[in-house]
């Protein structure tokens, strides 16, 4: 197929769905749809259910009312064709394991052992090769930096052979560099992915980013060129400043108007 | 350390041999085992079993003396109740996150007190002591087939889902999401550990089997740079725990339980140590 014509499948497709947790109302009245091959960022404060939407899309929440569906199918049935890339900062830094054995897993789910064939081998060597991390395959996962280390999440999504890739706030930890070279890995990715990414910052989005929702109890989503600043304000509930890390000041500071 | 070696050779001293035996094969399960409870970071739940275990010796003891049910005795009991911990454990885990804290600490109280209550209603004189602080030298030629039974049980399963235990262990969520059952996997390792506690508290008690699970494990890890080569060492550390207590605990004339932990923490602290000095010097 090619990518013009998978260009018009959907990729996933969320209807009238609410969520929440107890009482509290997480998600209310969410309409999504993402095509093959879009390239979507889910930005919104803190608390608004960035989080809880990927969960629901991967499948491990279920909505209360509503549908998700993955290419067509619930969530649950189509995971293996997702590629989930989680936060790295929830990983144990003592656990004793290489950088290669990291990836691996993501070929996990085709047997029932869960043992690894040869041509999974070349897979992983394959992914780490595509996010330029190759020569690290035999270092302990804990002895690498922040930006590495998400590189090798990111292979290990890529091991997974999915179609969507999931990244759930990749640029939390890492430096400003880092996060220039990962948004230029994923403009390589998403020409044969689609690629789904949630993060709480909104300035750098635009760059790459064909479309962005924004969370904060409902999905609303602008082409990126529509963010405007009447936009942060709805979002983020009141007005803030740019700042302006192209140009130094004396310590008091100043503001432009 | 001659007399030890002049014991274990002794044709009149049998149960030093099973004891000496009894240890070192006791410490495959132990150490693989108790690399999974480490970097899982499940200690607590590991001290649970352990103590609900009680609660199956005092059933056991209590239906083999007091009812006269001569196929259910101590061993079958603990066997069964830490089966029945491990489920209840794992579903707690999957569907009380918030309280599973409190909920564990519940169980550990209740096992120990049914345990106690058990053994409050059986005829005769029994002595929790035992049970509690355990006793290498009491093991039988049962006990010995038991930890040849379980030496094939945890490596042969181990070895079949060495990945997914893996995977479960570092990233439990990825490892749903590439679709595997973590739920099961998550169950046969607690139902594994809880075997292998089971031939814990023979060795060195209830109380102390947290220690001999965890303190291999953690010393293993100081050297490591994947799970397999942790389980490699924390087996052997723990064989040798084993060996060297015994062997003290015999010349010293000290129980060996207590010997066995001290050894293994005197080791443990020498380790943290030096690698705290070796970073401060370089």
């Amino acid at each position: 197929m090619s990518p013009d014509q998978k260009n018009r499948e959907s990729a996933i497709s969320i209807r009238n769905l609410s969520f929440s947790y107890d009482t509290q109302l997480v998600l209310t009245d969410v309409n999504l749809e993402v095509n093959s091959f879009d390239s979507i960022c889910v930005v919104g404060p803190n608390g608004g259910g960035k989080s809880t939407l990927i969960k629901l899309i991967v499948g491990l929440l279920s909505p209360d009312s509503g549908t998700v569906r993955v290419f067509g199918e619930r969530p649950e049935a189509a995971r293996l064709r997702i590629g989930y890339v989680p936060q790295y900062a929830h990983y144990d830094p003592q656990f004793p394991i290489s950088v290669f054995e990291v990836v691996c897993m993501g070929c996990l789910g085709g047997s029932f052992t869960g043992r690894y064939s040869k041509s999974d081998g070349d897979q992983v060597m394959k992914s780490l090769a595509t996010t330029g991390i190759e020569d690290l395959a035999n270092r302990p996962f804990s002895s690498i930096s922040g930006g590495q280390r998400q590189r090798v999440l990111i292979a290990r999504a890529l091991a997974s052979r999915g179609d969507i890739l999931i990244l759930d706030e990749p640029t939390a930890n890492i430096d400003h560099e880092s996060e220039l070279h990962l948004f230029d890995l994923l403009t390589e990715l998403n020409r044969n992915m689609t690629i789904l990414m949630v993060t709480h910052e909104v300035g750098f989005a635009s760059t790459f980013f064909k479309r962005i929702a924004c969370v904060n109890k409902q999905v609303v989503i602008h082409p990126t060129s529509a963010l405007t600043g009447d936009l942060i304000r709805e979002m983020y509930g009141g007005d803030l400043q740019m700042i302006r890390h192209d140009h130094c000041c004396s310590s008091e500071g100043h503001q432009h108007d | 350390m001659t007399e030890f070696l002049a014991a274990l050779s002794d044709p009149n001293l049998p149960f030093f041999r099973y004891a000496l035996l009894t240890g070192i094969f006791a410490s495959l399960p132990f150490g693989v085992i108790g690399t999974f409870v480490v970097v899982r970071r499940i200690s607590y739940i590991a001290g649970a079993i352990a103590h609900c275990v009680l609660g199956g010796i005092g059933l056991g003891l209590y239906l083999e003396r007091g009812v006269g049910i001569t196929w259910f005795g101590p061993m079958q009991g603990a066997v069964l109740v830490a089966l029945l911990a491990a489920v209840v454990l794992a579903l707690v885990s999957r569907y009380a996150s918030q309280r599973e804290d409190s909920v564990i600490g519940a169980l550990w109280a209740v096992g120990m007190a049914a345990g106690l209550l058990f053994i409050a209603r059986t005829p005769g004189y029994v002595d929790p002591m035992s049970y509690l602080f355990g006793n290498i030298l009491l093991v039988s030629k049962e006990d010995f087939f038991f930890v040849l039974a379980l030496d094939v049980v945890v490596l042969t399963l181990v070895g079949i889902f060495y990945n997914k235990f893996l995977a479960v262990c570092f990233d439990e969520e990825f490892a749903r999401l590439r679709g595997v059952h973590t739920g099961w996997i998550y169950l046969l390792l607690l139902c594994l550990a809880a075997l292998t506690i089971v031939l814990l508290v023979r060795v060195v008690g209830i109380v102390m089997v947290i220690a001999l699970l965890t303190l291999p494990a953690s010393v293993a890890g100081n050297f490591s740079k994947n799970i397999f080569q942790m389980m490699v060492l924390s087996v052997l550390f723990c064989a040798s725990f084993v060996v060297l207590g015994l062997g003290a605990s015999y010349s010293l004339d000290l129980p060996s339980g207590p010997v066995i932990i001290v050894i293994a923490a005197a080791v443990y602290l020498l380790v943290i140590l030096s690698t705290r000095i070796k970073k401060f010097l370089f």
